[in-house]
């Protein structure tokens, strides 16, 4: 039977404020363990909550972004359970009344097609701590700085179709949430975590599977792979005459499988009801005017303009455009360097894939913009080829200077000087007379061929450095004399 | 000196007559001497307020005058004290010396007031006869046999028996106005979001509501002008300006009408109460009031709908009395479940749990709506009653309580029977007015309550209205005798 996949999602993001949603703590990360807990975030007996206007105001960016209505009343609820790193015993969150209703967002897919992915709603609330479970020989730690770090669930409608349009959606999600500056979208911290509900139906079936929820998917790579196993497992059970059981799954990173965490029965009941502590949350049109028109430039809309203005495939576009780390590194190698088609071709080539090599985000390039553009005007202004480019890059990647000390110091500088290439011509057509011969007995469309065969010896001779387009004008006139 | 109102202890302490340093340390010498037969303290602070006295009468000598200065209050046990134990009458707090002040103790501390100490209350402030504290039960000062109400029944106590000048009080569904009424002192319940609950252990955080327990309603204005205002800390405190109460408290009563909701004075009213309560009626219409009655049709339903939304609350405010990060743990838990069953089981006393249960089951899938939500509606409905009275009167008025002060074990094994003698009280927290109780007379030689319930923000008036009252009688200065 041919199945289809149904997939939706539940996004934790975290949101960038300086401080806690209902407390003054920093929420930087990786400090000492409690060293950012206070009074409220310990839950003290007599603390109360007190909400964070920033984490308002970017859950508000958000929905603008997505083109979602803003709820100018919504109520936080109290999300009940018993957890070491809860420190409440409940949460905080919105249940009923969220802050961003329905919106939606586009994504582009390998083949060039796009796909409107609906956005039930977002909502804002706290997270919880952490339980440190291998310090302490025979009890568990519990650090509560990251109690209380404001957080925007983005929950999709069940809109995907494979795992493909799930990562392009996470992908999507996290280039908006950077773009705006509501997130550092670091997942490595923990920035942005995927919960993914997957059922399967057979194929043009209406009716929904039974679905299951797979916890704590914190990188797309993880998030791929936790869909195919889970879709997999799925078309097993059907196709063995089992059932999909409706559970809560917990995937394992480490050893890259889920098992499950707890099924329907087993579901707490978290007795969800208005938080008391807490006014429900009121913003006027004013306020949410004002965060619109200072909403900075949003992926979609920047990459149209990378087409329009620097002359872009869409797909590069979308490649340079979607992060705006990405996009203010490329837009600030192209000022530098005057030629946006370089630029790109250097970011999304070269660049990217000694990033992707050694998992660093552009932020943390070794190669600056500057310095990246300062090497492609040493490639337009023809001091070196494209090939001995990779050869100058690969050293300011090393640290060794920029493109001019690394050219000065190699000797990289091309071979432009006339007189010297011709001597070299005539060495290396001299020492293939029968080459020679071949060539004056070949038509046009033969020579063209035949005359890139006596490049090799020369770039050899000069170690690379030969000004290819002097070289091919020598040649040229040489043999046709 | 225990005999003198904050008013004249104020004069006193201007006029050179005593020291705070001598108030002080005679009524922690009085503590010392009579409390063992009241139990209204769980901690006294004798060093701090000796060493709080001492300060305040070196600032009044060059000459400040904070609103308070030098003048001995003593603290229901449910606000946080730096560096004091601050225990909510619950073992699960016994252990608990709270690392930061509540709004309200600050705001006594800025004013120059001097802690006593902190005053006993059931536990967690669930209760109506200071029965369920883990600290023992008080007792009423004006017959030991019986109890002084709840739940801030060590501050009523207290003030009664002439161990405090003052004592703060919180009031969820009238722990303020019912331990005042049985203890024959003055209590006013602001009205919600008029006082900060920042650091005040919640019981049910859209009920609770910190106020003053005292010998008259000068007094009474006295500490309101220290503890009203907005808190940033609090986002349910009210960002509404505050009066001086103290500046209509003379005001002339003529032409003030007064509502007398039928429903008050109905089945269940204690005879002489009622007597009570008619007589100072009377009184009022001498000093110039009239009176109107009114209905509040659904006063009946305010004692099922309060015990629905108070435990719903509670059950989430206990849920961090968990045994991890402070108070009770149990011995040797075996795993993390063996920690949070033990430590709650041993931790909370009987009346807690009951409410955790019941508040938890009205918060259940599929019993949400039939309970919870419910209860939210029945409260509207008990608020308009109120909003509708207020459009033809400017104070309510009727008993505080149905039955003057019950003997000790004797409805703490029924607690339906104890939960309706907040009838007249519940349903002002429920509606977030102010109310008030102060003394009207006895009923069995016990001290009886006349309620006044304001409109919204309006505690001057009730003040105003307390006070005449307290000018033309004397009922408020009545003292038990053996003091």
């Amino acid at each position: 039977m041919e199945w289809e996949t149904v997939i939706g999602l539940e996004v934790h993001v975290q949101l960038a404020t300086q401080s806690k949603i209902f407390s003054g703590s920093s929420t930087a990360f990786g400090a000492s363990p409690n060293s950012q807990a206070s009074a409220i975030d310990l839950a003290l007996p007599g603390t109360l909550p007190v909400v964070n206007e920033q984490a308002m105001h970017y859950a508000i960016m958000f929905g603008l972004a997505i083109g979602a209505d803003i709820n100018q009343r919504s109520i936080f609820d109290r999300k009940n359970y018993f957890y070491p790193d809860l420190p409440k015993g409940y949460q905080t969150t919105q249940m009923d009344e969220p802050i961003v209703g329905a919106g939606a967002v586009e994504i582009q897919l390998a083949d060039g097609s796009h796909k409107t992915i609906r956005i039930h709603h977002a909502h804002l609330e706290e997270d919880a701590g952490k339980s440190v479970h291998d310090l302490f020989p025979t009890q568990s730690g519990i650090d509560l700085n990251r109690a209380g770090t404001p957080l925007i669930e983005i929950v999709s409608e069940p809109d995907m179709r494979s795992s493909e349009e799930a990562v392009a959606f996470a992908k999507k999600l996290h280039s908006i949430v950077t773009s705006l500056g509501i997130s550092d979208g670091d997942m490595s911290q923990g920035s942005m975590r995927f919960d993914v509900n997957v059922s399967i139906r057979p194929k043009g079936e209406d009716k929904l599977g039974t679905r299951t929820e797979t916890k704590n998917l914190n990188s797309f790579r993880f998030m791929e792979q936790a869909i195919h196993k889970e879709v997999e497992r799925q078309i097993d059970l059907l196709e063995y005459g089992e059932e999909v059981l409706q559970e809560t799954r917990l995937y394992n990173a480490d050893t890259g499988e889920a098992r499950s965490m707890r099924s329907k029965e087993e579901a707490n009941d978290y007795r969800y009801f208005p938080c008391p502590d807490l006014l429900p949350v009121e913003i006027s049109n004013e306020t949410i005017e004002a965060i619109r028109a200072r909403l900075p430039e949003l992926p979609d809309a920047r990459q149209a303009r990378f087409v329009a203005s620097y002359g872009l495939s869409e797909y590069d576009a979308s490649i340079l455009g979607g992060e705006r780390d990405t996009a203010e590194y490329f837009e600030s190698v192209t000022q530098h360097c005057g030629d946006a088609k370089l630029a790109a071709n250097w970011v999304s080539g070269e660049l990217s894939a000694r990033l992707n090599n050694e998992e660093l985000s552009i932020s943390h390039s070794p190669v600056s913009a500057e310095a990246l553009a300062g090497l492609i005007k040493r490639i337009k202004d023809n001091t070196i080829s494209g090939k001995i480019a990779k050869q100058v890059f690969e050293a300011m990647w090393q640290g060794e200077g920029d493109a001019d000390n690394v050219i000065e110091a190699k000797g990289l500088k091309q071979v432009s000087d006339t007189g010297a290439l011709e001597k070299i011509v005539d060495e290396v057509l001299a020492q293939n007379p029968a080459g020679v011969a071949q060539y004056k007995e070949a038509d046009d469309k033969k020579r063209k061929k035949l005359l890139g065969g006596f490049m090799g010896p020369i770039m050899k001779a000069t170690k690379g450095q030969a000004n290819p387009g002097m070289v091919n004008q020598i040649l040229a006139k040489k043999l046709n004399q | 000196m225990h005999q003198l109102t904050i008013a004249e202890l104020l004069k006193g302490l201007d006029s050179k007559a005593f020291s705070s340093v001598e108030l002080t340390q005679h009524y922690l010498d009085r503590i010392k001497q009579l409390d063992g037969n009241y139990n209204s303290y769980i901690t006294v602070t004798a060093e701090q307020a000796l060493a709080q006295a001492q300060a305040a009468d070196q600032a009044r000598s060059q000459g400040e005058h904070a609103l308070l200065s030098g003048i001995p209050i003593a603290h229901k046990d449910i606000f946080c004290t730096s560096g004091v134990k601050t225990s909510c009458g619950s073992k699960m707090l016994d252990n608990f010396i709270a690392p930061y002040d509540a709004t309200v103790i600050e705001k006594f501390q800025q004013a120059g007031a001097v802690s006593l100490g902190k005053t006993n209350m059931d536990e967690f402030a669930m209760g109506s006869s200071n029965e369920s504290s883990f600290y023992g039960p008080v007792k009423n000062p004006w017959n030991t046999d019986t109890v002084p109400g709840g739940s801030s029944g060590g501050s009523a106590a207290a003030v009664a028996a002439q161990l405090a000048p003052a004592a703060t009080g919180t009031d969820t569904g009238g722990s303020i106005r019912q331990p005042a009424a049985l203890c024959g002192i003055t209590g006013l319940k602001p009205t919600y979001g008029r006082v900060s609950r920042f650091g005040m252990i919640a019981f049910a955080s859209s009920l609770d509501q910190a106020g003053p327990m005292t010998r008259s309603a000068e007094d009474a204005a006295l500490l309101m002008n220290v503890m009203a205002g907005l808190d940033e800390k609090d986002s349910t405190s009210a960002d509404k300006a505050v009066p001086d109460y103290c500046a209509d408290l003379n005001q002339d009563l003529t032409g003030m009408t007064i509502g007398l909701p039928k429903e008050y004075f109905g089945k269940g009213l204690n005879a002489e109460i009622e007597h009570s309560v008619q007589a100072a009626i009377k009184e009022y219409e001498n000093l110039g009031a009239t009176v109107k009655e009114i209905s509040l049709p659904h006063t009946e339903l305010a004692v099922p709908c309060y015990y629905i939304i108070a435990p719903s609350e509670a059950s989430a405010n206990l849920s961090r009395f968990d045994g991890v990060r402070y108070g009770y743990r149990c011995e040797d838990p075996e795993d993390l479940y063996d920690l949070y069953t033990r430590s709650r089981a041993e931790g909370f006393g009987d009346e807690v749990k009951r409410r955790i249960l019941v508040g938890t089951y009205a918060l259940s899938a599929g019993f949400y709506d039939a309970y919870y939500k419910k209860a939210q509606q029945i409260r509207r409905l008990i608020k308009n009653d109120f909003v509708n009275a207020f459009k033809e009167v400017d104070i309510i008025m009727g008993p505080t309580t149905p039955n003057p002060a019950f003997n000790l074990g004797e409805k703490s094994n029924d607690p339906v029977t104890m939960y309706l003698e907040d009838i007249y009280t519940l349903s002002v927290n429920l509606a977030g007015l102010p109310g008030m109780s102060i003394p009207a007379g006895f009923a069995d030689n016990k001290p009886t309550g006349l309620q006044l319930i304001g409109n919204y923000f309006e505690e001057a008036r009730l003040l105003n209205a307390a006070h005449r009252f307290q000018l033309a009688t004397d009922w408020h200065q009545q003292t038990p005798s053996g003091l």
